[in-house]
């Protein structure tokens, strides 16, 4: 049996600018894999090429076994797509929405109607079905999205950054429907820049930098594969330069100590990472109080997917989302988008 | 390959519903586009309401402005306003289908076709022919309502043949010209591009037409120029239509520099400027969204 989606050295240029540099991975039928990486890091470009709607300069692109460039009608026939932004028309109703897009995948007429009904009970909007969507919240919009992409019972779901911009309960909503799906046996998709998202949700994670996927695995596989575990210490609330260097030189000599950062954005505390075990938490509080040096706060930890992304691309994902928010024209990426 | 597919049972549905699409998978696509487009003018009339009040209104005011002209000026007419009938009728339509292509550009800005472009059309030709529906019935509306008003003024009505025939001009010309504007909703950057080709097409072609003088009226150079616009080739058997309801394809409705042209003729350069905008953009339209 072929992978739900095939995904193998993928290219993709705007101008001089490489959205995706090299981007493989292959998943398995009735699985989520989280593609998890930071704004402008290729996730969207890479998805677009699988939805059809960019040409990839090169790599192979396969649903089901179908080349996604050979069969692009076969392809989107077994795709359902929840772009970032949900695009509806504001002057139909939500229910006339859901017709349209029965209409431009064939679905009959009666059996359109009924998994319209179907669709609108799942995702708990048919109260509001016959209102405009230019009413619609946030959260009732991304679930009308989620109703019209999965209208034609695709293979494959594919969401692109499905709970950015959204309220914690709807968030909470679409993650619970996401896993009922995949008990159902779809195989699910979704790119974010939320650590916690894939954590929750996906069986398996690529992580990807640069337009380059950089470590593929189970969450828990990549984050044992990072080993230790992390201490963040701080000294104070807010501690200063000299204070902070000093306790990171200090406690960088322990044994126990493989790494400290300062991590200035956060009030110059301190990212250990230590020896895996119970030892290294009184090592480090011992080592202070012998320097006199105060605890606002420590706690121990067990690494996390953003310490894994941290391992292999040396910077933090918040931090390459900082990076990358002055770099990006978005205006020529969207024109780039707009086909 | 469709024998891996079939393990899974949804799958195997949508392999099952893949037979390659065919005329009724068409027209329901078309159909559920079209819809879309007579929902959102049910419910925002506003285009609409001033699409007719235009022309009424250019008919009206203009129509007076040179009203004190000697009649002679324009040919057979016996007002100007009578003269003026037709040309308003063509451009009205003409500036309608000039915009057919905004919405589309709308669309891809919002992301809209995204959600058609990621869908399975059976060809991606049913957004240009919702278009297309749409506009040619606004168009109509618009100039019944033209026809209507010029009757009252005095202009007098074609017999039903001539209506017919009226109306099928329209319809030639409405389709060519949605066709190109299509065309540029998709090769240009965004809709302030496009707004900016519509401003300067609009008026100029309607200078450069028959619409408001007669082509004995215009300098030489003119009289070349309108000669070469679409639009006279709409306006003038339109006009000649009006003024003679003995009309037949064979009669001369405009003496261009070049040599006479019949109404058939008219109407035959009018099918091909249609057929060959539409041939025009098929590719370039298939080429910027497959």
């Amino acid at each position: 049996m072929p992978p739900a989606v095939l995904v193998e050295n993928l290219k993709k240029s705007y101008g001089s600018v490489e959205a995706v540099k090299d981007v493989s991975f292959a998943i398995e039928p009735g699985e989520i894999f989280g593609l998890l990486g930071p704004n402008g890091a290729g996730k969207t470009t890479t998805i677009r090429c699988l939805c059809t709607l960019t040409t990839p300069d090169a790599g192979k692109l396969e649903l089901m076994g179908v080349s996604v460039s050979n069969n692009p009608r076969t392809a989107r026939q077994l795709l359902g797509y929840i772009a970032q932004e949900v695009a509806p028309d504001k002057v139909l109703t939500g229910r006339e929405l859901l017709e349209l897009q029965a209409a431009i995948y064939h679905l009959p007429k009666t059996q359109a109607r009924e998994r319209i009904d179907q669709m609108l009970t799942l995702l708990e909007i048919t109260d509001i079905a016959d209102r405009r969507t230019g009413s619609y919240s946030g959260g009732q919009l991304k679930r009308l999205d989620l109703a019209a992409g999965l209208l034609h019972q695709p293979a494959v779901l594919i969401l692109d950054e499905p709970t950015v911009g959204l309220d914690i309960e709807s968030r909470s909503a679409v993650w619970r429907f996401l896993r009922q799906l995949r008990e159902q046996g779809t195989t699910i998709l979704l790119t974010s820049h939320y650590l916690e998202e894939v954590d929750a949700l996906a069986g398996r994670v690529a992580i990807i930098d640069r337009g380059k996927v950089i470590s593929t695995g189970t969450p828990a596989a990549l984050k044992a594969e990072v080993g230790g575990d992390r201490i963040t210490l701080r000294i104070r609330e807010f501690t200063g330069d000299d204070e902070a260097e000093h306790a990171r030189s200090l406690l960088a000599d322990l044994p126990v100590v493989q790494d400290v950062i300062i991590n200035s954005a956060q009030g110059n505390s301190l990212n250990l990472v230590v020896d895996k075990g119970g030892e290294a938490l009184p090592t480090v509080q011992a080592a202070l109080k012998e320097a006199d040096l105060p605890i606002f706060g420590i706690a121990q930890s067990q690494p996390s997917l953003d310490d894994v992304y941290l391992a292999a691309t040396g910077r933090t994902l918040m931090d390459a989302e900082m990076a990358a928010v002055g770099k990006r024209d978005l205006k020529k990426e969207r024109k780039a988008s707009m086909k | 390959m469709s024998q891996s597919i079939a393990s899974t049972p949804i799958a195997n549905n949508a392999v099952a519903q893949l037979q390659s699409p065919g005329t009724k998978e068409f027209i329901q696509e078309t159909g559920a586009l079209t819809r879309r487009l007579f929902i959102q003018l049910q419910r925002r009339p506003t285009t609409l309401v001033a699409g007719v009040i235009q022309p009424l209104m250019w008919l009206i005011l203009f129509g007076a402005l040179f009203q004190n002209v000697p009649s002679d000026l324009f040919g057979e007419s016996r007002n100007y306003g009578q003269f003026l009938g037709a040309g308003i009728i063509v451009f009205t339509a003409f500036a309608g289908a000039l915009n057919a292509g905004l919405p589309v550009m709308f669309d891809r800005e919002f992301g809209f076709l995204n959600r058609l472009l990621v869908a399975p059309l059976a060809s991606r030709f049913s957004i240009v022919v919702a278009s297309a529906l749409f506009i040619a019935t606004m168009s109509l509306i618009q100039t019944t309502a033209i026809v209507g008003l010029s009757a009252v003024l005095g202009a007098g009505l074609p017999g039903p043949a001539g209506l017919l025939l009226m109306t099928f001009i329209v319809l030639l010309l409405v389709f060519g010209v949605t066709a190109l504007s299509l065309g540029l909703a998709f090769a240009l950057p965004g809709h302030i591009e496009l707004l900016a080709v519509i401003f300067i097409t609009n008026l100029p072609l309607l200078f450069a037409s028959t619409a408001l003088v007669p082509l004995s009226f215009m300098p030489s150079w003119l009289q070349v120029v309108a000669s070469l616009n679409p639009l006279s080739y709409a306006i003038e058997p339109i006009r000649y239509i009006y003024l003679h309801s003995d009309w037949d394809f064979g009669s001369t409705v405009m003496q261009a520099p070049f040599g006479d042209i019949s109404l058939g003729l008219a109407v035959g350069l009018l099918l091909t400027f249609s057929v060959v905008a539409l041939a025009t953009i098929r590719p370039l339209i298939s080429r910027r969204i497959s």
